[in-house]
């Protein structure tokens, strides 16, 4: 079994939801991101999302936005990527990594190479923010050869119907986004949010782990009582953002926000 | 000068999922699609709705201006005779004329009379010379809607008088600093826009770039200057054209010009790219030239990108023209070698600006400048008689700050 199947699985039985930060690669330097990354299994992560940089994350709310900048400005590359999970890998074999990015950076690595790379590196799967299942088609069957999952994703604006068709290849979990927005903005109404999972669960037979807007514990919580997974992005980024001035404060910063992130999910169920 | 020119390889691009030939698509966010999907719904109906069309043509005539003039630029045409061995027909297609200076208002008009068939209560745009983004307030004025302009601040520096026109117009302009702070982090930032008001905001694509259906959809609005200039040719006794020039940033003026023709092989087209102040990384905008395919901005189309597929600054002298991508029916159109693109440097197109203005009269905007000069600096190559219609895409007001920069 891969390992995010694994995991979730394993949640499932202890009734309680992932906590998945996402950090953005080289952000906020090649060293820094490394250290970050072998450590976030400590600090409570149960998955990780691996951002790739990319130049215009039209996606993206200011703060990643940075972070984007941050990376490229450390000439971070795909094969860089790569090599940081290798390297996470020889400390970690059982934390779920997935890769999380824009297409055009796959498209000039090639997309066959990239996910023979990915998967040989050790990732196991592969966020594509701007393919929707129209265009996803060669992504997947690449994917599919190289065992990695694509993770597909979900919205408030996403139809009944195109949740259907969605769903018929989707693998892993599914990646449903709080709000029509864009990341470390707006957080979703809760009333609505509720609604919404509830909803999405009676359709989905996959995990469902829900992003954009998770910033408190309270926040996190709350998604992790509906949903099996619970991803934080914006605001460990910003964690790293106000402490730029002080880079050996970033590492304890970021762990003592993990741990608030996780106690709220682990309340979640009690 | 030219090869032999295939017709149109598809006279029926894009297809279903907006593709020309392996160019165009929807790369954009899950949020976007189903917005994307009723927007070209919407289109499909009021492309075949008599009324629509109607309402169309009454404000293009009285509102525009339209048909733009074709102009016989007689003197310009002398000049080059005497000292280039110049010996075609030169005619100019008078965009600059229309109401608010440039072509940019065909397509705006024909989507803000979508917006509002769609019920659709906000506006938003992207600019880069600030035509598109006058054109747009200029429209959304007339038809009562609130509207938010997103530029480059850089843009913003150096096309002041237009920043002007759209505040006067009551636009709210957003000015966009990431990045170069230019016309593609202006258009990354009205993405960002749309994906945050989905339901009742209408986001007015100013080229033919973007995802599908914006590709087609401009075109369409646009292919009215190329319907014009086919029947003014014909009442000026040319059956046809030999020769269809344009400037490309994105490249509305110029698919609006050629669209028509692209069937018919006796018509030879070249689109002109900006070559900035040269033709290294970094110095230039000519995506087609020296680019290569990728995804930017929901459609995969050629690209100014490195070899990580991070995309690559930019430069011209003309704002409208500082983008790292064109079109996907551009991209299309050069794979089939229909369409022959070629690039003039930042110099050539002040020196076309200044000759025409002294020749005929007309300050053309700098964009326009681009395809003034591939004319002017191959002015010898024409065959004799050879008819060539250059799309006059815009006026140069705009543009007198930069020129006291560049005497």
């Amino acid at each position: 079994m891969n390992r995010i199947d694994g995991l979730f699985q394993a949640l499932a039985t202890r009734k309680r939801a992932a906590l998945i930060p996402f950090i953005s690669a080289g952000d906020p330097t090649p060293a820094l991101s490394q250290e970050l990354l072998n450590q976030l299994p400590s600090m409570g992560a149960d998955l990780i999302e691996l951002g790739m940089p990319f130049s215009d994350p039209t996606a993206d709310g200011p703060i990643i936005q940075k972070a984007h900048v941050r990376a490229l400005r450390n000439n971070l590359s795909i094969k860089t990527i790569f090599t940081m999970i290798q390297t996470f890998r020889s400390y970690n074999s059982h934390t779920p990594l997935v890769l999380m990015g824009y297409a055009n950076p796959i498209l000039a690595f090639g997309i066959d190479a990239f996910f023979q790379q990915a998967h040989k590196s050790g990732a196991d799967g592969v966020i594509l923010v701007d393919v929707p299942i129209e265009e996803d088609a060669t992504f997947m069957s690449a994917a599919e050869r190289n065992a990695l999952c694509v993770i597909r994703l979900a919205t408030p604006t996403t139809s009944p119907e195109r949740l259907r068709a969605l769903l018929e290849k989707a693998r892993g979990f599914v990646y449903y986004v709080s709000i029509a927005g864009i990341t470390g903005t707006k957080s979703a109404d809760k009333k609505d949010l509720t609604m919404r999972l509830r909803n999405l669960k009676k359709h989905c037979p996959l995990p469902v782990a829900v992003g954009f807007g998770i910033k408190t514990g309270a926040d996190a919580r709350l998604v992790a009582e509906h949903a099996q997974g619970v991803v934080i992005g914006s605001a460990l980024i910003q964690a790293i953002e106000d402490n730029l001035s002080q880079p050996q404060r970033i590492v304890p910063e970021v762990a003592q926000k993990m741990t608030e992130w996780r106690k709220a999910i682990e309340e979640a169920q009690s | 000068m030219l090869k032999a020119t295939p017709p149109n390889p598809n006279p029926h691009t894009p297809d279903s999922q907006g593709r020309f030939g392996s160019f165009g698509g929807r790369f954009v966010s899950e949020t976007l699609m189903p917005l994307l999907i009723d927007l070209e719904h919407a289109w499909q109906q009021a492309k075949d709705d008599p009324s629509f069309w109607q309402a169309f043509d009454a404000y293009a005539r009285d509102y525009i201006g339209r048909p733009s003039p074709l102009y016989h630029a007689a003197a310009l045409e002398s000049h080059l005779r005497t000292h280039k061995a110049f010996k075609g027909i030169l005619y100019f297609k008078r965009e600059d004329l229309n109401h608010t200076g440039a072509h940019k208002i065909n397509n705006c008009l024909g989507q803000v009379l979508l917006a509002k068939r769609m019920g659709k209560t906000r506006i938003i745009a992207e600019t880069g010379a600030g035509q598109h983004g006058v054109a747009t307030a200029t429209v959304c004025a007339r038809f009562s809607l609130p509207c938010t302009i997103y530029m480059g601040a850089t843009d913003i520096q150096r096309q002041a008088p237009n920043v002007q026109r759209m505040a006067c117009l009551n636009a709210n302009i957003h000015a966009v600093d990431a990045g170069t702070a230019t016309l593609k982090d202006a258009l990354n930032e009205a993405l960002r826009d749309w994906v945050q008001h989905v339901d009742d905001t209408f986001y007015i694509i100013g080229s033919v770039a973007g995802p599908h259906p914006y590709p087609m959809l401009v075109r369409d609005l646009q292919a009215i200057i190329g319907k014009e200039t086919a029947q003014q040719l014909q009442d000026k006794g040319h059956a046809h054209p030999h020769y269809l020039i344009a400037c490309v940033g994105g490249g509305s003026n110029a698919i609006g010009l050629f669209h028509p023709f692209l069937a018919d092989t006796r018509v030879r087209m070249v689109g002109v790219e900006a070559a900035g102040r040269n033709t290294t990384d970094g110095n230039h905008a000519a995506a087609l030239t020296l680019g290569a395919p990728g995804v930017l901005h929901g459609s995969y189309s050629y690209l100014l990108q490195n070899e990580d597929g991070q995309i690559q600054p930019v430069h011209s002298v003309a704002a409208g023209l500082d983008y790292p991508g064109v079109g996907p029916e551009h991209a299309f159109l050069k794979d089939t070698a229909r369409v022959d693109y070629q690039c003039v440097n930042d110099q050539q197109a002040l020196a076309a600006l200044r000759l025409t203005a002294q020749k005929e009269g007309i300050i053309s905007a700098l964009e326009t400048a681009h395809a003034l000069a591939y004319v002017i600096d191959n002015a010898e190559t024409f065959e004799k008689d050879a008819v060539i219609v250059i799309n006059l895409s815009g006026r140069g007001d705009k543009d007198m700050q930069t020129l006291a920069e560049y005497p």
